[in-house]
């Protein structure tokens, strides 16, 4: 089925099978392998990308439901050569460890600020349910969220 | 994990999705959020040969105050259910209830309609709505007719809507500043109730609804039975899992279970009591 869709700004038309999952399509189709795939059972939050600016699970939905939607991705947060304020504080306060559930965890957080821009520590991790890091590095991830919130962004 | 191969139809209103599944019978399935029939088909546990995509039918999305109750229409997604200033002053429970389901990113997908046409006992909005005296509206080939919750859910992901059928809208009674409650026990975040409780009482009222306790939601009509004879709150919960049929898993055993109905269901009534 022929589908549009625009990724990180930039306009996509493709064919894909029905069955294709959008995690599949932005990394096999796209290229764009940040976005990652952990549990696949939409527990994990690897997954988790921005579709019409919300943050979602992207192993739970089918590419042809994003058909004419604007995604955006782990890749697509950086301008100029600028980190995102998200992913800045992130590096400043450790908020990682091996890596993998980075990318999910970024996409999360800045969906959540968009929501709630001053959260509460508690917000945070509440906020944060549906994306497990598997080093347990929550303690960081959730600082580097505070940071950014306090820096306005 | 990928599903196996369906054909994939997208309808541009109600009456168009009755007639796809009508021309396609038991082998279509509806589409809505797709937050409980993709990961079952990603497991082969489900393997529907056409997908009816409802999901853009923006028109069956909305909260209405409809007088005596609250109209939803059912491609709602939890997250706008959770947040509705509406739903938050007549209806609190189902607020509560709405974001309690999996995590804000299944929120900002998942629907109302889909969560209870999918009638999986273990879902927080089935036994929500069940306690609250919701009515759901369907739309089949034949009409519109309207089913009350305490007739919908039939037995394991099971209910009484026909294949040709679309569930297009939720009707909730006004609580009218009655107390309620909602008690979710579960080990992990983000996770189904090992058991869960929604309870309201006031006005002369009162409905308990179990989550997870048996192969449907379960309404604990005894429990409110006994409260209205003048029954304390300890002895009313006492008979919280009389009419249920819970099963043991690897979560707990249907022992451990009632234990744990009765205790959720005394703390939901104190503190709807209060």
């Amino acid at each position: 089925m022929k589908i549009s869709v625009t990724v990180n700004g930039q306009t996509h038309e493709s064919d894909v099978e029905p069955r294709t999952l959008l995690v599949q399509y932005v990394r096999e189709d796209l290229g764009l392998t940040g976005t990652n795939i952990g549990c696949d059972t939409s527990s994990c939050g690897a997954c988790s990308l921005h579709l019409d600016g919300e943050a979602v699970k992207s192993c739970t939905i089918l590419a042809v439901q994003a058909d004419g939607s604007k995604v955006t991705t782990i890749e697509g947060l950086a301008t100029d050569g600028k980190m995102h304020p998200m992913q800045e504080a992130f590096m400043q306060n450790h908020g990682l460890q091996c890596g993998f559930c980075t990318p999910g965890m970024v996409m999360a957080a800045i969906g959540l600020l968009n929501e709630n821009p001053n959260p509460t520590e508690d917000e945070v991790r509440i906020g944060l349910e549906g994306n497990l890091c598997r080093c347990t590095g929550y303690h960081n991830i959730v600082q580097s969220i505070l940071a950014c919130a306090k820096g306005g962004n | 994990m990928i599903p196996s191969l369906f054909d994939y139809k997208r309808a541009s209103s109600a009456a168009e999705a009755i007639s796809l599944v009508t021309e396609y019978g038991e082998d279509a399935k509806f589409l809505a959020g797709g937050h409980s029939l993709l990961p079952l088909m990603k497991l082969r546990l489900a393997a529907p040969s056409v997908l009816v995509d409802i999901g853009r039918l923006k028109d069956l999305s909305y909260i209405t105050d409809a007088g005596s109750y609250i109209a939803i229409g059912a491609l709602t997604r939890h997250m706008d259910v959770e947040t509705s200033s509406v739903v938050k002053k007549h209806v609190p429970l189902l607020a509560c209830a709405a974001g309690h389901v999996g995590d804000p990113q299944v929120r900002h997908r998942g629907t109302i309609g889909g969560s209870i046409a999918h009638a999986d006992s273990a879902s927080d909005l089935p036994a929500t709505t069940l306690a609250l005296g919701a009515t759901y509206v369907v739309q089949g080939a034949s009409g519109t007719r309207e089913i009350a919750a305490t007739d919908f859910y039939k037995g394991f992901l099971e209910s009484a809507l026909r294949p040709d059928e679309m569930l297009t809208e939720i009707r909730v009674p006004k609580m009218n500043g009655a107390g309620w409650s909602f008690q979710k026990f579960n080990r992990r975040a983000q996770d189904w109730a090992i058991v869960g409780v929604a309870a309201w009482r006031g006005n002369g009222g009162s409905g308990v609804a179990l989550v997870n306790m048996g192969s449907t939601p379960v309404l604990a009509t005894d429990v409110a039975t006994a409260l209205a004879s003048g029954a304390s709150v300890a002895d009313a919960a006492e008979l919280a899992a009389a009419q249920a049929d819970p099963q043991s898993d690897l979560n707990a055993s249907a022992e451990y279970r009632t234990h744990l109905a009765k205790v959720l269901v005394r703390r939901a009534l104190e503190e709807a009591s209060k």
